[in-house]
């Protein structure tokens, strides 16, 4: 359903509003590596959206990493993993075992499993309407088209009212217009050939869109002991890139 | 209408122009068609009428919402209490006879203390109001056949000399037992009132009930959602005063051309929020396959809380988190209604090995507190050993592998292939014999990284020489996806 013009403009004024009364006040939760957050300025911002995009093939690259922001972005409280049929199908779908094996408490789940991209939009958004929630990951394959620049601008004004931080998982997707605040690319990494023992999950994530800073790629590695991502425990000498170069938001 | 009893096309029903030629009910076809050379005769549906009566009962719902069915042809309403509303049993009963009529129904109706007897009433003296504990008074009047027992004994009965059921009133109980049996016995006291038998409503009872109708029949949705609101403020105000909350409520809409539809929404925790309980059944009625089509419009609509449960009262120190247990009850709820409560899931644990059994998804609206705890299969310190996205049921995949038991080299997964750079494993996991008929290959589990860092869950079913002698390869499978 095509939004009258009017709708348009009034919701990016009330967006816009928005942004400049939260800005300041929203809270920031750290990822736990540091050169991350210092680029973040303290962390990822509640209240906000954030969109993840997994490089074909690591897709549960992309969950994981998903997963432990939610985690850490709702404290105590419960999150929400709003999933489409189709994408358990290709990906396979979150299980409880693979969520406890990272440390999160699979109680702290409510996973709502839906069949049409519109739904995952409505229940989204519905979700957001509510601060008992923490945390809100919303999976979407490929590049639906009801998913465009308005609905993602919906569901930034819909976190920002409640607080609640919003992650998309795009799944086999190019990356388009977004009213996100950050944008992050994240794959798996082999672990160092002189590595022993089947290390923790290693994640390369870079951030290649931020609202409110600069860019950068990390390489970090989830401990589902401390509920964090840390610097990974061997030094690789050759993997450590921290690019920050001045891009500004699209 | 005709239809095959004992072995022979007899008649089920028949018009008056062929009772007036002599004809009756039970009289084979080959005998009718005797008296009456060119009779029309029509072969029964028996399911389209059941389903008819079933349709007339819902539309009698609008009466009381205590209404039995009495096949083939027949209704039983329990009208205790609600005489009042339509003006006096009088005026109910021909109301609900003209409406009928109007419809191009024949029918006949009484008024009586028990359900035996207002049937009896009804079928021998069209239009009887039994006066309160005066039923005996009129049903020995009438012939033994308003007793609706068997043929056999009704036979039996006349064969006696037994005509009215005043006449077998009269006999010693005993007398009565012992030649007809004691079933007989019990049917005359129901007759009579002295025994009570209730009726058994389609729907059970609701414990709450408000609904309002309309002088004008509504149509809008705004005001069939505001009439759902006040009608939950209704509600909400009875379940105040007793301390309960609903956790099943319905809805039923009364059309005007006899139509009755029926909503019902789901909680998981017991509510009385008149603002809760209008949103749910706006999210249901919006989201419904087949829309709530209100034709000519709504002549009454009723909302029942169908289950209810005490409202426990939190004390004061855990408001923050109660509130938010119940911000989060109703967002279970909201989505629950929308898009069914199938899709609105919790994880709970099941105590096995099995990965693929090891957890379970179960309804968010029906979830109770869980007696199992999650108990993580890696020690502190290591990676994971379960991955976070799972395939049930496990995909295929064709592996090389330098020996057999050992783990794979290269392996080909939905067409793509993948060197393997680094395995973990094997992980043994034996199929718990005593859960299958069939004793199920043991899996060695093998966590893979392939060249390109993705990680992956794979089993080889069966252990080569041991479990699987004869069977030239063991089959491999992928189950989950690790980071």
């Amino acid at each position: 359903m095509k939004p009258a013009v009017g709708i348009r403009a009034k919701i990016l004024a009330s967006l816009a509003k928005a942004e400049l009364e939260t800005a300041a006040k929203r809270e920031r939760t750290p990822l736990g590596h540091r050169a991350a957050d210092a680029c973040l300025g303290g962390g990822l911002g509640s209240g906000a959206l954030h969109e993840i995009f997994a490089h074909p093939g690591h897709e549960a690259a992309g969950s994981v990493f998903a997963a432990g922001l939610a985690f850490r972005a709702s404290a105590e409280k419960h999150f929400l993993w709003i999933g489409q049929d189709c994408a358990a199908r290709a990906f396979g779908e979150p299980a409880a075992t693979g969520l406890l094996e990272l440390g999160i408490k699979p109680a702290r789940m409510l996973f709502v499993r839906l069949a049409h991209v519109a739904d995952v939009l409505r229940a989204a958004n519905d979700a957001l309407s509510s601060a008992a929630l923490g945390a809100v990951v919303i999976e979407i394959p490929k590049n639906p088209k009801v998913l465009d620049l308005v609905a993602s601008k919906r569901l930034a004004l819909a976190a920002a009212r409640s607080g609640v931080a919003a992650f998309l998982l795009r799944l086999q997707a190019n990356p388009e217009p977004s009213a996100a605040e950050t944008r992050w690319q994240v794959r798996g990494l082999r672990l160092p050939a002189d590595a022993e023992t089947w290390g923790l999950p290693l994640i390369e994530a870079e951030l290649v869109r931020n609202r409110h800073g600069r860019t950068g790629r990390w390489v970090m590695e989830w401990n589902g002991d401390d509920g964090c991502f840390r610097e990974p425990h061997a030094a690789h000498s050759g993997a450590l890139v921290s690019a920050a170069f001045d891009r500004s938001a699209a | 209408m005709v239809a095959k009893r004992d072995h022979a096309l007899r008649i089920t029903a028949l018009d008056r122009q062929a009772t007036a030629h002599g004809l009756s009910s039970g009289m084979t076809v080959a005998d009718a068609r005797a008296i009456v050379p060119n009779l029309e005769v029509v072969q029964a549906n028996e399911a389209a009428d059941f389903r008819l009566l079933e349709r007339i009962a819902d539309w009698c719902g609008g009466f009381t919402p205590f209404v039995a069915l009495d096949p083939p042809r027949a209704l039983l309403l329990d009208i205790t209490g609600a005489a009042h509303l339509f003006g006096g049993e009088a005026a109910l009963l021909d109301q609900i006879r003209a409406e009928l009529a109007r419809r191009g129904f024949t029918v006949r109706g009484a008024i009586a203390g028990t359900a035996a007897a207002a049937r009896a009433l009804a079928r021998y003296q069209n239009g009887a109001i039994a006066p309160p504990e005066q039923d005996a008074e009129l049903i020995t009047r009438l012939p033994v056949e308003a007793l609706f027992l068997d043929p056999a004994t009704t036979h039996a009965l006349r064969r006696a000399g037994l005509k009215t059921i005043g006449q077998v009133a009269a006999r010693s109980r005993t007398e009565l037992t012992a030649r007809f049996g004691s079933r007989m016995v019990f049917m005359l006291d129901h007759a009579l009132g002295r025994a009570e038998l209730p009726i058994t409503p389609r729907l059970p009872a609701p414990d709450y009930r408000a609904e309002k109708r309309f002088a004008e029949p509504v149509i809008s949705r705004e005001g069939i959602l505001a009439t759902l609101a006040a009608l939950a403020r209704s509600l909400a105000a009875m379940m105040e005063r007793q301390g309960v909350g609903a956790r099943a409520l319905e809805a039923f809409f009364f059309r005007s051309d006899g139509a009755v539809r029926r909503i019902a929404i789901a909680t998981a925790a017991p509510t009385r929020e008149a603002g809760i309980i209008a949103r749910l059944f706006r999210e249901k009625i919006d989201a419904l396959a087949d829309p709530l089509d209100p034709g000519f419009g709504f002549d009454m609509i009723r909302l029942c809380a169908s289950r209810t449960e005490r409202i426990e009262t939190c004390p004061s120190d855990f408001e923050t988190e109660a509130e938010r247990q119940r911000e989060i009850h109703f967002l279970i709820d909201r989505l629950s209604a929308r898009f069914g409560s199938g899709r609105v899931l919790l994880f709970q644990p099941n105590n096995t090995h099995i990965p693929e059994a090891a957890f379970v998804l179960v309804p968010a609206q029906f979830a109770k507190p869980m007696q199992e705890a999650w108990v993580a299969v890696r020690n502190r310190g290591e990676a994971p050993r379960r991955p976070l996205r799972f395939f049930a049921p496990p995909e295929p995949v064709e592996v090389m592998a330098e020996t057999p038991e050992g783990p794979p080299r290269q392996f080909r997964w939905r067409s793509a292939l993948h060197t393997v750079c680094r395995v973990e494993g094997p992980e043994r996991i034996a199929m718990e014999w005593w859960r299958y008929e069939t004793p199920r290959p043991t899996r060695d589990y093998f966590r893979i990284e392939d060249e390109q860092g993705r990680r992956f869950w794979l089993y080889r079913e069966g252990i080569p020489g041991r479990e699987t002698p004869e069977a030239p390869a063991c089959r491999w499978f992928l189950q989950g996806l690790f980071a």
